[in-house]
Parts: C-alpha cells; structure tokens; sequence
C-alpha cells in the first residue's frame, strides 16, 4: 500500500487505512467486459463478488484507477447529462482493454504464499540459536488458526450457494494446506532439537 | 476460572496402557481435564496421539489403567458394568467417524432407537426423533435408509441419534474425517448451533476447521497435552490480506 502523507499524522486514520484494500487495474477492466458501467456499478459489482471481504474496499481507488485506465486508453468514459443531478460517468472498455482483460484471464501466476520466508526464519533462528524454531511455528499456528476461525464463521454466515461463499472456501482451504505443513515444521524442527 | 463444581466432565491423572513388557504402550499419559457446561473444546493432534482413546475414557467406553474420570457427578471408574451402560446412555452422545448408523433402519429409526432403549415412550420417540430431523435439516429424509444418503446427511443423522436423550456431553470422534468440504461445512453448522444453544460438546479431530471453531484448542501429542489455547477471531484485515486483496 502506498502510504498517505495526509493521514500519517493520525494514528486512527492510518490504521483504518491500511484496512482498505486494493483493487488491480485488471479487475475493473474484467468488471466492464459485459457491459459499460458507472463507478457505482463496479463496487456493487465487487461487493456481490467479495461479500464480507467487501467490507475493506477502498471506494475512492476504484475512481482514481478508472482514470488512470482513460489515460492509458484501456477504458473511455461518456458523460451523461442530468439535469437535475450532477452529470454521470460511464465507463466502457476499448479494443485494448478488452485485449488486457483477455491476457489477464490467461495469466497463470498464482498469488504468492509466505512459506519461503518463514521456512527461512526458521533455518536461521535455529543455526543462531536466537530463538526456538519450535516456538516460532507455535506462534505462526495460532495466528493462522485465529485466522481460520475467522473465515469459518464468515463460511457459516454465507448463504448456501453465495458467490463469496466460494471465496471463503478458498481462504479455509488454503489455511488448512499451511497448518499442515506447520505440522509437519513442528515435528521436524522438534527433532532436531535432541540433537 | 471456572470453579471446579461448574464442569460436567473432568479427569485427573487418566492413563491407558495397552500390551505388557517391552510392547507396553502409554496410548494415554497422565491427562487431566477439566470441561464447564457449555464449552466447546477441541483436542487435535497426529493420528496415534491417543486422542481418540482418551474420548473413549472420557465416555466411559473404555476404562482407564489408572486415574479418575467424574461425569455427571458420578466417578466413571467406580461404576460395575451395568452402571457404566446406564450413566453412557443417559448422559453421553457419541458421534464417529464411520457414523454408526444401523444399515436395515430408517433414518427416523435410527434416531429413535436409542429414546427406546432409554424407556421412552414409542410416541414420545418418534416425537423427538421428528425434532431432530428437522433440526439437523433433514425432515424429508427420514423414512430414507442410510445407504441412500450422502455421507454428511448420515453424519447430520448421527449426530441427531447422539442428541436424542438430551445428554449432557457429545463426545464427537472424528465427525468429519470421511466427508468432503462442503459436508463438513453442514456439520460445522450443526456443531455451531448446538454450541449457541449451550451443548457442551468435546471434539478429537485432525481437521483445523473444526479445531478453529471451538472455544478452547488442545493439542496432543505422544498420549499428554502439549499444548492449549483459546483462540480469538483474527481481524477482517487478516481476512482480506489472505485472498489477496492486500498487498
């Protein structure tokens, strides 16, 4: 996240900020595909998507990055006139865009996990001896079981069939897949403790 | 703290040896518990932990080589046979792995065999038994056989017999080890709703799912705790950050 100078005065502000999330260019672009949108449109869009995750959006990125996607001509914007209410933006996707949407859908990488670096503090507590390896993977289980906690009761507050039900399977999944393997870090860095 | 008179279940120094000489094993090691009414707790650990044969002692299913187990005000160990029958049938739900259920039986009779056996009334079983179905989400199925069902429907089924005579303690064994994710989320569900309605309830599993939902974690290894804790949620922003919405 890029820090923001204005908020940095203000713990509360800060914190809440780093709350917020991101959203990459590529998702707007995709969220446009079927059809040109209002801004609006697109986080209504995102919060069908993401359900409780939602919750962090940060509303104002989604504008700064449509802009940010006129002037690199991935998207144009028409104006609609009202004359009651101030005039309205609809975004619709170029020939470009939908290329850059099309590149996206294909891209196979895969957002990275964190094993390597915590495999890594685990090699070098242990060889220097500045901290039981045994104790770090404690540590690392219960932030990561806190964190399933988490996403299992955001599953069981999903209805049956929600969209971002699928996503929360996901994260409970994934979780499960590194306990596991902490599991397996435990008895390892355990054995050799012995020695 | 919870005073020592609040828990429903509680063990002192439980052991469990099994073979003699050298192949003498110490599947439970000097294990004491305490567990309040109302409290969900999850023992997790590596297969051949002892965990499930410490659910077996806490149960009165099998006995303890030495220790005390006091359930329902009653000391397990002293109890002849018969006792020991009459307290596991009053006062415990047992939920397995494998479900259990009675092949030639109906869901619905399955659920009602144990109220029978536990004298009530053909009208006040079916009564209940009818309840239950409904409240594991399964009213329609209660004339089905099990073989006709999913796995997690027969769970749902098991855990509705387990809830029959109103125990005080489900004691589950690896309720979600033979079903898939979306039937453990059916189970998880359940689990939570009995929770919510003050079932006290003690969970050996190796699924973390299960293990993360409860209110205090126990993890063993080698027939002793290693290990215990009770978790909090973690923030929405750890949420977020781990499907990737945050860099």
């Amino acid at each position: 996240m890029r820090p923001d100078p204005a908020s940095a005065t203000e713990p509360r502000a800060a914190a809440s900020a780093s709350y917020q999330l991101n959203v990459v260019q590529e998702v707007l672009l995709a969220l446009l595909a079927s059809e040109p949108a209002h801004g609006y449109q697109l986080q209504a869009r995102l919060q069908l998507a993401l359900g409780p995750l939602a919750d962090a959006l940060n509303g104002g990125h989604v504008y700064v990055t449509l802009s940010r996607l006129e002037k690199a001509g991935l998207v144009v914007a028409g104006e609609i006139h009202r004359s009651d209410r101030p005039n309205r933006k609809v975004y619709e996707l170029t020939a470009a865009g939908r290329e850059r949407v099309l590149a996206w859908l294909e891209d196979v990488s895969w957002p990275k996990p964190a094993p390597a670096e915590f495999h890594l503090k685990m090699v070098a507590a242990a060889a220097a001896g500045l901290a039981d390896p045994v104790r770090l993977v404690g540590l690392q289980r219960h932030q990561l079981l806190s964190g399933l906690r988490e996403a299992q009761r955001a599953v069981l507050a999903e209805p049956e069939g929600s969209v971002a039900g699928l996503l929360l399977e996901g994260v409970v999944l994934r979780l499960q897949a590194d306990l596991r393997w902490l599991e397996q870090c435990a008895r390892f860095w355990d054995a050799r403790k012995g020695r | 703290m919870m005073g020592a008179n609040a828990s429903v279940l509680s063990a002192r120094e439980l052991c469990k040896d099994y073979g003699k000489g050298s192949a003498l094993v110490h599947a439970v090691a000097g294990i004491s518990l305490d567990v309040a009414a109302g409290e969900s707790v999850a023992i997790v650990g590596p297969s051949g932990c002892g965990k499930s044969t410490l659910l077996y002692l806490l149960g009165g299913l099998e006995r303890p080589s030495a220790g005390t187990i006091c359930l329902a005000g009653r000391q397990l160990e002293r109890l002849p046979e018969t006792g020991l029958a009459r307290l596991r049938r009053e006062s415990v739900g047992f939920v397995f792995q494998a479900f259990h259920l009675v092949d030639e039986l109906t869901a619905h009779e399955n659920i009602e065999l144990p109220a029978l056996l536990a004298g009530s009334s053909p009208r006040g079983a079916r009564r209940r038994a009818h309840e239950l179905l409904e409240q594991v989400g399964l009213a329609d199925r209660g004339s089905h056989l099990p073989s006709a069902l999913s796995g997690g429907e027969r769970q749902r089924v098991a855990i509705a017999r387990a809830l029959v005579d109103e125990p005080l303690v489900v004691l589950a064994d690896e309720p979600t080890g033979n079903l898939d994710s979306g039937a453990t989320t059916e189970v998880l569900r359940l689990f939570d709703q009995l929770h919510a309605n003050g079932q006290t309830l003690v969970v050996v599993t190796h699924d973390e799912r299960i293990a993360a939902t409860a209110d205090r974690l126990i993890s063993m290894r080698d027939g002793a705790f290693v290990d215990e804790t009770r978790l909090v949620g973690g923030s929405p922003r750890s949420l977020s950050a781990m499907v990737g919405l945050e860099r």
